[in-house]
């Protein structure tokens, strides 16, 4: 009895915890980025090392020129992973040693989630000018810095963005759609409870992958014909407007939506 | 005590728990609103209604038409375009044939014409009998709205047509057609001081038009019955007023009575049981409703003012009526037993003929202001007043059964100096943009809606 009393706790205990570690609201503490991002200088230094400031300025074209026919070769990531302890070992090491410092103080769990995001955001900045700039010229780190900070801003926003609805320009855009698309029936009578609530289910470019009218037990009541009609004109619509104008990005938070057609604000003109 | 707080306790915990094993990740469902759309016509594509070799031949003994089944697909597309509500396509877009269409559509070719909805059918000769299919498809949802089949006696060609577009016009609004009825009207001849006026009925577009009185007594204010194919009209007989009933049917004819003074517009109950009508008294109009059964007749309005027009909700619980109690003509509700008594017209001009749709909503009139007329509506308490139609001299509206379209005369001058004049029937709808003229073979004005002939 004892035992499995003890074996119970044991595991609850276990399952507590581990459910409290992968908790976000727990995990989720700021990380100063900045530093890891100085992987960013491997790219660059192979072919300078010059501090001269006076030279800055052609370097800097010329990195822009580059940088051109670089965005093609971007593409594979496990290349520039490659590049980067043949270019600068020292580097790597600072990351280790936040590492090992942050796992003193951190979930060793949370610190891997980071560092992952960390990795895509160096995708994306590898070839920010400014940080290059900042490393030849000095002047420029902070600005460098302060530039980092605002890209961390809006890299939050999008995290945020995930669980907000559509921004009104997205949501305009897709209004605009319908309206075109909807014949609304004019034998409709004005003082009905005319709201059909239509549930979708996207495909990444819009189109329709399934349609569903939340309120269907309602359509084949008798006596809700004029529901009926409303809630098939709503479906057509939807039929010949699709693939829906949809934001390009975001597609986890828009991938369900549902449409509230009501026609009471046109049929009482 | 202690054992309550220790559960309260426990239960607390594996609340906690509980929360924390829930998933944590949510999304928000996003919702938009969508409340506009187009008002466009819904663009229909009507196929001929395919037909064998054999049917033809048979119909064209009997009926002398070519095709039948084009021509009861033009029927229904002259309804539908008439309706204004639907845009019927062009044929000659149309890439596939009616006998296979019937069957089975093949919905990307009338995707491609822009259709939303497709009408397909089929006319065979059977038993010396007309029998006629017809399908309604959803284009965009490539699915089979309706299927129906009629059988009739080959006559009534027309009528099946109007009833396919009822039909049609049901599945698709929601509300009831109004194509499978008839309006009876004056029928206006020679000039206007020595006008022969006649009875006269036609198909709601315009076909089959018959004259039922030779024109040899001056007839007015005609009136359907709701329930069945009997109507009221008022006629002068040796300068005295009658008011008659006539079954449409049968042709039979007889006087309801003969009443005092000046008579107006009698118009039957929602039950077709009475009849409600004006009759001055002793110098004084009043609202009357007389028994078409023990032909008693009871007086309504009690009031010195002239009160005329008087019109039944469809419940038959109220009536409507115009009346110049307040000094000039204005419109007023009381209920059927002509208690609470009010005033629902407050606009400038002169408000008349108010009549009940019978869906029961609006109340449709004529009204006069600076020298114009007006044909509109307004709620049953008088708010929401709209005016429809605006001309030099018109009146009379009578409601489509479905309460949707109003029938009305207009007077129009036939040139420019003002002389002769012209009377013809029009037809709008409460969007106040489907105005359209009914055809007559002479001029016309009264005109009042028949109920659906089929139900």
């Amino acid at each position: 009895m004892n035992r499995s009393v003890t074996i119970s706790f044991g595991l609850h205990t276990l399952l507590f915890i581990v459910t409290a570690m992968s908790l976000p609201f727990l995990a989720k503490k700021p990380i100063d980025l900045p530093p890891i991002i100085s992987v960013e200088l491997i790219q660059i230094t192979d072919k300078t090392n010059i501090p001269f400031a006076p030279k800055a300025k052609k370097i800097i074209e010329k990195v822009k020129e580059k940088e051109k026919k670089l965005v093609s070769e971007q593409a594979p990531p496990k290349k520039i992973k490659k590049q980067k302890p043949d270019a600068v070992p020292l580097p790597d090491e600072k990351i280790e040693k936040i590492k090992k410092i942050k796992d003193k103080k951190q979930n060793p769990k949370k610190v891997e989630t980071e560092i992952k995001q960390i990795s895509e955001f160096e995708q994306k900045e590898l070839f920010d000018s400014n940080n290059i700039a900042a490393l030849i010229d000095k002047s420029k780190v902070e600005s460098a810095e302060t530039n980092k900070k605002l890209d961390k801003v809006t890299q939050n926003q999008d995290k945020d963005m995930d669980f907000a609805g559509l921004t009104l320009s997205e949501e305009d855009a897709l209004k605009a759609q319908i309206f075109g698309c909807w014949s609304i029936p004019l034998g409709l009578p004005f003082n009905e409870d005319l709201l059909v609530r239509i549930k979708l289910q996207l495909k990444p470019d819009g189109s329709i992958i399934r349609s569903e009218v939340l309120d269907h037990a309602r359509m084949n009541k008798p006596g809700q014909k004029f529901y009926k009609v409303l809630a098939e004109s709503a479906l057509r619509a939807i039929k010949l407007c699709q693939p829906l104008r949809v934001p390009s990005t975001g597609y986890e938070r828009w991938k369900n939506m549902q449409l509230n057609f009501d026609a009471r604000e046109m049929l009482e003109g | 005590m202690q054992e309550k707080c220790w559960k309260d306790k426990m239960l607390f915990r594996y609340l906690f728990i509980l929360l924390i094993l829930l998933p944590i990740k949510v999304f928000a469902l996003i919702e938009v609103d969508i409340t506009r759309g187009n008002l466009n016509p819904l663009p229909v594509a009507v196929s001929p209604l395919s037909i064998d070799k054999n049917s033809k031949s048979n119909f064209k003994k009997i009926l002398n038409k070519e095709n039948l089944g084009s021509e009861i697909s033009i029927i229904v597309e002259n309804n539908l375009k008439q309706s204004g509500l639907f845009n019927p396509l062009n044929k000659d877009a149309f890439l596939q044939e009616p006998d296979i269409a019937n069957l089975k559509p093949r919905f990307e070719d009338w995707n491609l014409i822009k259709a939303q909805a497709l009408v397909t059918g089929k006319v065979t000769f059977v038993d010396e009998k007309l029998r006629v299919e017809f399908r309604l498809w959803d284009v965009l949802a490539g699915k089979e709205m309706m299927a129906l089949a009629f059988t009739t006696v080959p006559n009534n060609w027309r009528r099946v047509g109007h009833i396919i577009t009822d039909k049609v016009y049901e599945r698709l609004t929601g509300e009831k057609g109004y194509f499978d009825t008839r309006i009876i009207y004056i029928s206006e001849e020679g000039p206007k001081t020595n006008r022969i006026k006649k009875l006269a009925i036609m198909d709601q577009d315009g076909f089959n038009n018959k004259f039922l009185t030779l024109g040899n007594e001056l007839v007015l204010t005609p009136r359907f019955s709701p329930t069945n194919q009997m109507v009221t009209y008022l006629s002068y007989f040796k300068n005295l007023p009658r008011v008659y009933l006539l079954d449409i049917e049968t042709g039979m004819q007889e006087v309801v009575g003969d009443f005092p003074g000046m008579t107006f517009a009698p118009r039957f109950s929602p039950d077709g049981k009475k009849i409600i009508m004006s009759f001055a008294k002793d110098g004084n109009s009043d609202i009357y409703t007389m028994d078409l059964e023990n032909r008693i007749v009871e007086r309504i309005s009690n009031h010195p003012s002239i009160d005329t027009s008087p019109s039944y909700s469809p419940d038959g619980k109220h009536i409507t009526f115009n009346s110049d109690r307040s000094g000039y003509q204005q419109i007023y509700v009381m209920s059927s037993s002509g208690k609470n008594v009010k005033r629902i017209s407050f606009g400038s001009g002169l408000y008349g003929t108010p009549v009940w749709s019978p869906r029961g909503d609006l109340i449709a009139f004529t009204k006069l202001h600076k020298g114009k007329f007006y044909i509109g509506v307004m709620r049953t308490d008088g708010t929401g007043e709209r005016l429809l139609t605006e001309n030099f001299y018109q009146e009379a509206p009578s409601w489509s059964p479905n309460g949707r379209v109003l029938i009305f005369y207009r007077e129009t001058k036939t040139n420019k100096k003002g002389e002769g004049f012209s009377a013809k029937l029009w037809s709008i709808d409460l969007t106040g943009y489907n105005e359209k003229m009914v055809v007559t073979e002479t001029d016309a004005s009264d005109p009042s809606w028949s109920s659906l002939l089929s139900n």
